[in-house]
């Protein structure tokens, strides 16, 4: 653009920083998620996802064998051994041995903890408890210690939510509902586009009124009557009322105003040439359609199907009213929506689950972006 | 699962044979029972007349039917439902209006919708402006603006965990996991429950809404800046105009058009969102609004169909002078076509 010509060096250099910074704040949550599925479960409590590449410090509890295996030395009953077992590759900073003073002693200090009894815990996890007395009982100390661990990534808590959380039934599912709601209303549309942009039929301005206004009108209004609706028809017939038949229709119908406004205007815009030549060839309106406009269209199914996927992917609403929630039917986001009930602080599941569900249409996204926005723009610019 | 599959592919294969099938027949037919070709002159042009009065009608007829049962008669029915009582037996008058006018968790949804109302098209907007203007002068703005416009691909309900994941709390003192309560405690504030915060915990659930539109506003914007023609700017630049003489006095009278497009589509969106409330806080520490509170009412205690239907209603006298100036809109552009 013209005006940032001419302009100095400093301001150029404030529009950098500033795209650059709301571009930070726009990936930012989307990079949270998608690094802390990859993480270690462990890890993604003991410290932020933006620490992940650095040792994280984590708090853990253990226990010291129990009575049975001290050995008596120099008048002292002691316990010795590793607190990690065989695997020591954590580093330990600090100990201690009430839950509410985690890290009261330095690693490789000795504690001592009264009655007689010291503790020293090493950096390693070895240690060495003493007591006058003969310790007792089947349990031993509990011991609490700040480790830090290396970085560690992962794909475990994919494995885990695709195969026992649920999701990857879950995806089936979506896709199942996605692909026939997208396909059929494209050729419903297709045509009364068509018949609405080139046939003349008295009632058709009346018609294309109708269908702008029905753009608007909020989901909600149809909820209640089809739910109704379903219901009866399902207790009429003795057929579940909670089918992916159900859901493909009523993701046709709300899709179809937008499908038909956006269709109208971009077949309405092709050259009347081509049609009155077709037509004076001998073509009847069918193969007019088929032959030509179809064709021509491409680019405007092509917008329209990306929206209407993306719509029908991401729905919840449309899915929690008229598809079952039990394992066979229940789409993505309702899972999604499920598990931050069930799972509410497993961050893991949570942030994996999502990161799956965002990620088709991410795809979809990314690959199509053109046809998207000029469906975009087509859909609004024009008054919807 | 297998099954799930082939079914599904079946689907597909019978529903648009089916709709091929019943496009084609039903042409056909026509030609057959109104045959053009092959019968005396007059004859045929009758029968083409009489195939130009139906051929229209099986094209758009399947839409009608469809259009009909999904919105046409359900937006009578929720109107005739709102009338009546829990279970539709009854008629009860305005007794559910008057409820939901007493009803103090319906005044905090219709409060709460004005605070989303006020904010988030406003925001989406003039965020989405400001991110056009400034992405059209670099060299990187595409990509930029790619990256801007991505949340609009996400899901409410995976936008939602998304954030949730930010306004995660951990007590005082602790590690904070949550990226807000670390850069609070980090420069030396307390962390909170962001989203049971009162008043403010809209806000935060707006900010969601807002981070996935900003981006639908933005290539809107951008692509109705570029059709302002370049001499009004040059003009505008010679005349000595500064920048923010240039886009508040050029720039945003010349797209305002397009703004108040945008504007309503998001006044829309917002008037119906459901998804982030029900998944962040579902309408606890007074964070309600309509649509969930009517998806509420749609199943609590079994259903309450009337009031359900009272509050759908309510939302939907919102949108009818988007509705109509819409129409107007369109009349006014399609004219004599």
């Amino acid at each position: 653009m013209a005006v940032a010509t001419g302009k100095s060096f400093a301001s150029r250099f404030g529009v950098h920083i500033a795209v650059f910074i709301f571009v930070a704040i726009w990936t930012i949550p989307t990079l949270g998620i998608l690094v802390s599925s990859l993480r270690d479960k462990d890890q993604i409590i003991a410290s932020g996802w933006w620490n992940s590449f650095a040792s994280s410090t984590q708090t853990e509890a253990g226990r010291l064998p129990p009575a049975s295996a001290q050995v008596e030395k120099d008048g002292k009953f002691v316990l010795e051994g590793n607190i990690f077992g065989d695997d020591a590759a954590r580093d330990i900073s600090a100990f201690g041995v009430k839950s509410a003073a985690p890290t009261q002693y330095p690693a490789g200090t000795t504690a001592d903890l009264g009655d007689g009894e010291t503790l020293q815990l090493n950096a390693d996890g070895s240690f060495v408890m003493t007591s006058t007395k003969a310790f007792e009982g089947e349990r031993g100390q509990r011991v609490y210690y700040a480790s830090s661990a290396p970085p560690k990534f992962t794909t475990d808590n994919y494995d885990t939510v695709l195969f026992s959380e649920g999701i990857g039934r879950s995806f089936m599912n979506s896709l199942t509902v996605t692909i026939p709601a997208t396909v059929i209303p494209i050729l419903i549309a297709a045509f009364a586009a068509y018949a609405l942009a080139w046939m003349r039929f008295p009632g058709r301005a009346l018609l294309i009124a109708v269908i702008i206004g029905l753009l608007v009108v909020p989901l909600q209004m149809s909820l209640i009557p089809l739910l109704k609706l379903y219901n009866g028809v399902g207790s009429f017939f003795g057929v579940p009322s909670k089918t992916y038949l159900g859901i493909w229709l009523a993701h046709t119908g709300f899709g179809l105003p937008f499908a038909i406004y956006l269709l109208r205007s971009y077949i309405a815009g092709l050259p009347r040439e081509i049609m009155e030549s077709a037509r004076i060839d001998g073509a009847s309106d069918f193969e007019i359609f088929v032959k030509i406009v179809l064709p021509l269209s491409f680019p405007v199914l092509a917008s329209f199907a990306i929206f209407q996927f993306l719509w029908v992917w991401n729905d919840l609403l449309v899915a929690m009213v008229f598809l079952g929630t039990e394992g066979d039917q229940i789409v993505l986001t309702a899972k999604l929506n499920a598990l931050l009930g069930s799972r509410g602080g497993d961050w893991e599941i949570l942030t994996t689950s999502a990161f799956i569900t965002i990620v088709v249409p991410l795809i979809v996204f990314f690959s199509l972006q053109r046809y998207f926005v000029r469906g975009l723009l087509a859909g609004s610019v024009k008054g919807g | 699962m297998a099954a799930q599959i082939f079914s599904a592919i079946f689907v597909i294969v019978v529903g648009v044979g089916g709709c091929v099938a019943y496009f084609w027949g039903a042409n056909k037919l026509v030609d057959i029972i109104f045959p053009s070709r092959g019968v005396a002159g007059a004859a045929a042009i009758d029968n083409l007349r009489r195939q130009g009065m139906i051929r229209p009608w099986l094209f758009v007829g399947p839409a009608m039917i469809i259009l009909t049962i999904y919105l046409i008669y359900p937006v009578v029915e929720t109107l005739r439902l709102s009338f009546l009582d829990r279970g539709g037996a009854n008629f009860v008058g305005f007794a559910n209006y008057e409820w939901a006018l007493g009803d103090r968790e319906f005044r905090t949804s219709i409060l709460n919708n004005i605070i989303w109302l006020a904010v988030v098209p406003a925001a989406c907007t003039f965020l989405g402006l400001i991110i056009a203007v400034l992405t059209d002068k670099i060299w990187w703005g595409t990509i930029a603006k790619s990256l801007i416009f991505l949340p609009l691909a996400i899901s409410f309900v995976g936008a939602s965990v998304i954030w949730k994941f930010i306004y995660e709390y951990r007590g005082a003192g602790q590690t904070q996991i949550g990226l807000l309560n670390a850069i609070i405690q980090y420069f030396g504030g307390q962390p909170q429950v962001w989203i049971s915060l009162p008043f403010w915990n809209n806000f935060f659930l707006m900010i969601i809404l807002i981070w996935i539109q900003t981006g639908f506003a933005m290539v809107i914007l951008s692509s109705a800046l570029r059709g302002i023609p370049e001499e009004t700017l040059e003009a505008a630049v010679i005349d000595g105009a500064n920048p923010f003489q240039i886009f508040w006095k050029i720039m945003v009278p010349q797209i305002w058009g397009t703004i108040a497009v945008v504007w309503t589509t998001i006044t829309i969106l917002v008037l119906k969102v459901f998804d982030i409330v029900l998944t962040m806080t579902n309408g606890q520490w007074n964070s309600q609004v309509l649509a969930n509170l009517m998806f509420d009412w749609m199943f609590r205690g079994g259903g309450d169909f009337g009031r359900g239907a009272t509050i759908a209603i309510i939302i939907m006298i919102a949108v009818i002078p988007i509705m109509v100036w819409n129409i107007r809109q369109a009349n006014k552009e399609t004219g004599g076509h």
